[in-house]
């Protein structure tokens, strides 16, 4: 499991002289969903075509599973399968026939594509449109496409480029599913994205892009402690007297804020639901809503810009 | 730093889904039924014309396409035409890519850029042998039926020559309208753009050619020496076009009796160009035609590459990114 598929090394790309990805290095796990996530661009999609050998790379080098996208980029997109910002499909032909397209230019002999085809829509639920063309499907429908292609691949990363944009909710729900189920597949998936919420559900791990620079990488929570300094916020409802002092006796209750009769927000260092559920208990009390506020990407994300633009504001 | 694995990879699965892209579009369907109808029409005419004129020829098959029934002959009507034909081939090759948005997920299958471009230049010069062919061989029956006698060995091998120096001919303006789908993202510019070189080469080129000749390089009636100079100055000039390379070896390929590519032009002077030793009139062998007109056709075929391989080099620099 914990083998590194890709591996990039302070990897520079400059557009004539510009740099859009500056010396960026991290590495990614056999198995594992890694979030590439930034606003619009900050460079992820040019990180992406580097690691495709489809630009080229201005400085530094990344191997992906082993093979270096510049020389041997047909060895790379072999075993990788990539679904393009807003991907296209050839209008005239069906579904069918574009994977068809792709099987032969993979390599696959005819019998053995069409079977794949087949398993490959089922799986991503077009099975019933298979020899519709494409040009009446929705955006949905073709990031799904995008989808079966990789599967016919039968690709150990798969490279997503914003799969969820233009989506609407229940197609981005279905989509993410079908995200969660090629890990199952033990397939690698490196997906990039500008929407943090959805993306946070799927992550195993995640990297921030600011500007060309990766500036927070690890696992959300991780970079919910290193940016939010560790402390979760707990919601509590209550009836009973006295809870003010027993909640703020609690172990791990840095300090207690009052929001009206009977609620409080709890700061802490960990969590401490069972204690205060207990705490409340014991003195006779009536416990009516216990929540934890689980930190989210968008609130590192903002955060940590905040304090960037503060920290840059006292520097000055 | 060399890359590795075959630039060919893929290049027959690219080949075969343009071709068949192809063949199914009505966008070709309707350029080539422009084509063969035009064809059709003028070589009926100019057949009624040799039925009634000539009696005695030996190569009485070859006027088919020379021979202009109502002032247009087969050869000019396809030197018009054929460029026509492969700019709308060829002006959304790749620039339809970009739009479709399918450039990136093709490239991102195990093949190189290479094999795309070579495979729809390919494609689409197949497209454009299958029609001609079959057009050819239209004009050929017609001819055989209607006049009734058997061709001979050599008229059908110089005949033959014709059709491939054709597809040649078109070549260069499929690479051209190649050039300019890379170059454009725009499919109507492109469009425009290889439309445009078209005017220019096949209808303002040969009426200002001279013209500009003439400004410079006044021909004047002296000496022979200096008469056939000043015409072998607007030749070259002419032969920036295509189609004029085109006009003259078909004029030779297709004309035994003809033994210089500058015989028509001293012809319409009133001139005629005597070898010493030589019969007047007297067919040349086949090589010896394709020996008359061989720089030509390496010309055709190697502005057909030069353009292709700008295309390339654009190509292989160019962002995949929309």
């Amino acid at each position: 499991m914990s083998a590194q598929v890709i591996e990039a090394q302070d990897l520079t790309k400059r557009y004539n002289g510009v740099p859009v990805v500056k010396g960026i290095t991290f590495s990614v796990a056999q198995g594992e969903i890694f979030g590439l996530l930034g606003p619009n661009g900050a460079g992820k999609t040019t990180t992406i075509l580097m690691m495709l050998g489809l630009t080229e790379i201005s400085d530094g080098q990344v191997r992906v599973l082993g093979y270096d996208p510049v020389r041997e980029p047909l060895q790379v997109k072999r075993r990788v399968g990539y679904l393009p910002d807003a991907v296209g499909f050839y209008d005239s032909l069906t579904a069918a026939e574009n994977l068809r397209y792709t099987g032969r230019l993979i390599g696959l002999d005819a019998g053995e594509c069409d079977e794949k085809i087949r398993s490959a829509l089922d799986h991503v639920g077009l099975h019933d449109v298979t020899d519709r063309r494409v040009a009446t499907f929705s955006r949905g429908m073709r990031q799904r496409l995008g989808i079966a292609e990789i599967l016919l691949k039968d690709a150990q990363i798969a490279i997503l480029d914003e799969p969820t944009s233009g989506l609407d909710p229940q197609a981005t729900i279905e989509l993410l599913e079908i995200i969660r189920n090629l890990k199952q597949r033990d397939v690698t998936v490196l997906l990039s994205s500008h929407l943090l919420d959805r993306v946070q559900s799927v992550c195993d791990r995640v990297a921030l892009f600011s500007q060309g620079n990766i500036v927070l990488l690890g696992s959300v929570d991780e970079l919910g402690r290193q940016v939010l300094g560790g402390t979760f916020n707990l919601d509590v409802e209550a009836e009973g007297s006295g809870l003010d002092a027993r909640l703020k006796a609690i172990p791990g209750v840095t300090d207690v804020e009052t929001f009206g009769p009977n609620r409080w927000r709890l700061k802490t260092d960990r969590d401490v639901r069972s204690e205060t559920a207990a705490t409340v208990m014991g003195a006779g009390g009536k416990l009516l809503r216990l929540a934890v506020e689980v930190p989210s990407l968008e609130m590192i994300y903002t955060r940590y810009f905040r304090d960037e633009e503060l920290g840059g504001r006292d520097a000055a | 730093m060399q890359r590795e694995g075959s630039p060919w990879r893929g290049l027959g699965v690219v080949t075969g889904k343009e071709l068949a892209d192809h063949l199914s579009s009505v966008r070709i369907l309707v350029i080539e039924l422009l084509v063969v109808i035009t064809g059709f029409v003028i070589v009926l005419v100019s057949l009624q014309q040799i039925r009634n004129v000539t009696a005695e020829d030996p190569f009485l098959l070859l006027r088919v396409f020379t021979r202009s029934g109502e002032q247009l002959s087969f050869v000019f009507v396809l030197t018009l035409l054929v460029p026509l034909v492969a700019i709308g081939l060829g002006f959304d090759l790749v620039n339809s890519e970009h739009n479709q948005r399918t450039l990136s997920r093709i490239l991102s299958q195990p093949i190189y850029r290479d094999a795309l471009l070579f495979g729809k230049f390919l494609a689409g010069l197949a497209t454009i042998a299958i029609s001609l062919t079959a057009m050819w061989m239209v004009v050929l029956g017609l001819a055989l039926y209607q006049l009734g006698v058997p061709p001979s060995g050599e008229e059908i091998a110089r005949a033959a020559l014709m059709l491939v120096v054709t597809i040649a001919y078109a070549g260069v303006w499929l690479a051209l309208a190649m050039l300019c789908s890379v170059v454009f993202r725009s499919a109507a510019t492109a469009a425009l753009t290889a439309l445009g070189v078209w005017l220019f080469i096949s209808i303002l080129w040969p009426l200002l050619s001279g013209h500009l000749v003439n400004v410079f390089v006044p021909l004047q009636a002296g000496s022979p020496d200096e008469l056939l100079s000043g015409l072998a100055t607007r030749q070259a000039v002419m032969r920036l076009s295509p189609g004029a390379l085109f006009g003259e070896i078909v004029s030779v390929l297709l004309d035994p009796s003809v033994r210089s590519t500058q015989q028509s032009q001293l012809a319409a002077m009133g001139l005629a160009l005597v070898e010493p030793g030589s019969i007047p009139g007297a067919p040349l062998p086949l090589l010896q035609s394709v020996l008359i007109v061989w720089p030509q056709i390496v010309t055709l075929i190697a502005s057909t590459i030069v353009l292709f391989v700008i295309g390339y080099v654009v190509f292989q620099r160019q962002e995949v990114r929309a």
